[in-house]
């Protein structure tokens, strides 16, 4: 081993050691910019490590002026293109941008496989060792590129997002994921390019037709599912090139993005397998409208109520859901709180682990609206304290407050809920009395207990805040 | 079996389980921010990248490698800045400020 080979693995470990402490470090609210920050250092040792070895030409690396240029025009353009997204963002769109994030990484990791095997799989007869991951490579990251975009397109809208299914579709989907395995195979039996091609256009219309029907609520647990398979597609490409860094990244993302996958689906009571088969809130949600008595008697009250019994509460308790972040209420939300905390009242915001569009999401809307995160409460911490809460103010939030999930027989039995219904008074900011995601009535809704403020999150919010302040001034 | 591959297998099989563990203990709340940051490590496909630059001469190599370079950096560059983003976002209350030094720089990019 030369010099220069032994420096780069040893900064390879480096920046390894440097993930694996950034992803700990990202534990604790306190530490975890600054495990971004050691992560992202790790990150650039590695590059400029591997720019370093291809430069000096050993092991057989040898850059063309070519390629220096399709390499550096290449970064530059795809650095511009990140920073810009990443800079300009709103917080509401950024889940689906992760996943535009994700669609390239996994493309990249499939282009890179497809050039080395362009370069020695052809015409020698290679060994399985370095067909089965490239192979692996160009299929995964394939799946993970198109199935990536077609997520960030239902979640930005330009895709629908309701389970889009045609008929013929399933079987469409089973067969390019069948037509993707049997170029695996014959790319391991009988290297060749056409086989590859094979591989990555079955792998490209599987992705897409994977992510098609499945429901826009869901999306969350796609792109966490599809952020693991880029690792796994990044870890092949590093036993493609036998290089250290890209196995052990590519394996601590497929791990991780597993294990948040399944926490995600936990949270929703549903197999990860049931979310890829997709269709929910079609067909079989007709079995869930059994507990429903239809439109269950209501009653409805006023902004000017509300905001007295928020004024003259001792512990308030927001549960904020999907549809707060739908009408981008959540800076409206964050200033009612700081004006009811202001007046010595507990504030604290419940937040459900599935609520918004991704685990998590909710905490960073409302700690952009300003929101102390000791005031965000999971599930767990916060169910005991609705028993002393005076007022329960539900934005947006319908079927993770539906009681009904506590019995069985219906569409949500089991999934875990926000204990809503045992607040002293609740209060539910809605819209109109649409059925949740579920198809599902709540009976949150028609508990005695419960006001409706019919109204779009973000102009109830608004109107409430103004009567809280004049009622308190 | 070369002795390379069982190196690299292992390496591969110990980084899974190294990363079970430091993930499964990440709080609900950081979540959303821990996916973005590891959706970024794995942008370090651009090290996949520069070394295909590397071990090509063809038009086509040049173009695929183009275009392996722009999707990785894309990855790698917009996911740290958008995780940093992110968690720039998360204060500490504004009456009992735990870690005054920390305030200091959260509040730059916020």
């Amino acid at each position: 081993m030369s010099t220069l080979e032994l420096v780069i693995r040893l900064v390879y470990l480096v920046a390894a050691v440097g993930f694996v402490i950034g992803l700990h470090m990202m534990r604790s609210p306190a530490t975890a910019r600054k495990g971004n920050f050691v992560s992202a250092a790790g990150m650039f040792a590695a590059i400029v490590a591997t720019v370093l070895l291809v430069a000096d030409g050993e092991l057989g690396f040898r850059v063309t002026t070519w390629g220096w240029l399709a390499l550096a025009g290449g970064t530059l353009v795809g650095t511009a293109g990140g920073w810009g997204g990443a800079r300009v963002v709103k917080m509401t769109a950024m889940p689906q941008l992760v996943s535009i994030f994700n669609a390239v990484g996994g493309g990249a990791a499939a282009v890179v496989a497809i050039v080395d095997f362009m370069r020695i799989g052809v015409g020698h007869a290679p060994e399985p060792a370095f067909t089965i991951p490239v192979s692996l490579d160009v299929l995964i990251g394939a799946v993970t590129f198109s199935g990536s975009l077609i997520a960030a397109g239902k979640l930005q809208g330009w895709v629908s997002g309701s389970p889009i299914l045609f008929p013929g579709s399933r079987l469409l989907s089973t067969l390019s994921a069948l037509a993707g395995l049997a170029g695996v195979v014959i790319v391991v039996a009988n290297p060749s390019t056409w086989a590859l091609m094979v591989v990555l256009g079955a792998s490209l219309a599987f992705g897409v037709l994977m992510v098609l029907p499945i429901g826009g609520a869901d999306m969350p647990v796609v792109v966490s599912l599809l952020n693991a398979f880029t690792g796994l597609a990044v870890a092949m490409a590093g036993f493609v090139l036998s290089n250290d860094i890209l196995i052990i990244a590519g394996a601590l993302v497929g791990a991780s993005g597993a294990i948040l996958t399944k926490l995600m689906a936990d949270a929703m009571n549903r197999s990860v397998m049931a979310i890829m088969v997709g269709g929910f809130g079609t067909g079989d949600s007709a079995a869930g409208a059994a507990g429903a008595e239809g439109a269950a008697d209501v009653r409805s009250t006023d902004v000017d109520d509300v905001a007295i019994q928020l004024a003259y509460a001792s512990k308030v308790i927001i549960v904020p859901g999907y549809g707060l972040a739908a009408a981008q209420a959540q800076r409206e939300a964050g200033e009612l709180g700081a004006v009811l905390a202001e007046r010595g009242i507990t504030v604290y915001y419940a937040i459900h682990p599935v609520a918004g569009r991704m685990p998590g999401h909710m905490n960073v809307l409302l700690a952009e609206a300003d929101v102390p995160y000791t005031q965000l409460k999971e599930m767990d911490e916060v169910n005991p304290e609705f028993d002393t809460c005076d007022v329960a103010l539900v934005v947006g939030a319908n079927d993770v407050t539906n009681p009904a999930a506590r019995r069985e027989g219906n569409a949500i039995s089991g999934m875990p809920i926000l204990d809503v219904d045992k607040a002293r008074s609740i209060v539910v900011v809605k819209r109109g009395m649409g059925q949740g995601y579920a198809g599902l009535q709540n009976e949150l809704y028609s508990d005695p207990k419960t006001g409706m403020l019919f109204a779009d999150a973000k102009k109830g919010l608004t109107a409430l805040l103004a009567a809280v302040k004049e009622t308190v001034a | 079996m070369t002795p390379e591959l069982i190196n690299d297998l292992g390496l591969f099989v110990l980084a899974l389980l190294v990363g079970f563990e430091v993930i499964s203990k990440i709080p609900a709340t950081l979540h959303t921010p821990m996916m973005s940051g590891a959706n970024s490590i794995h942008g370090v496909i651009l090290v996949g990248a520069v070394l295909i630059a590397g071990l090509v001469d063809s038009p086509i190599g040049y173009v695929l490698t183009f275009i392996a370079a722009a999707f990785a950096a894309m990855n790698v560059v917009g996911g740290y800045v958008v995780t940093d983003r992110m968690l720039g976002m998360f204060k500490a209350p504004r009456a009992k400020a735990p870690a005054p030094s920390d305030n200091a720089d959260q509040e730059t990019s916020a």
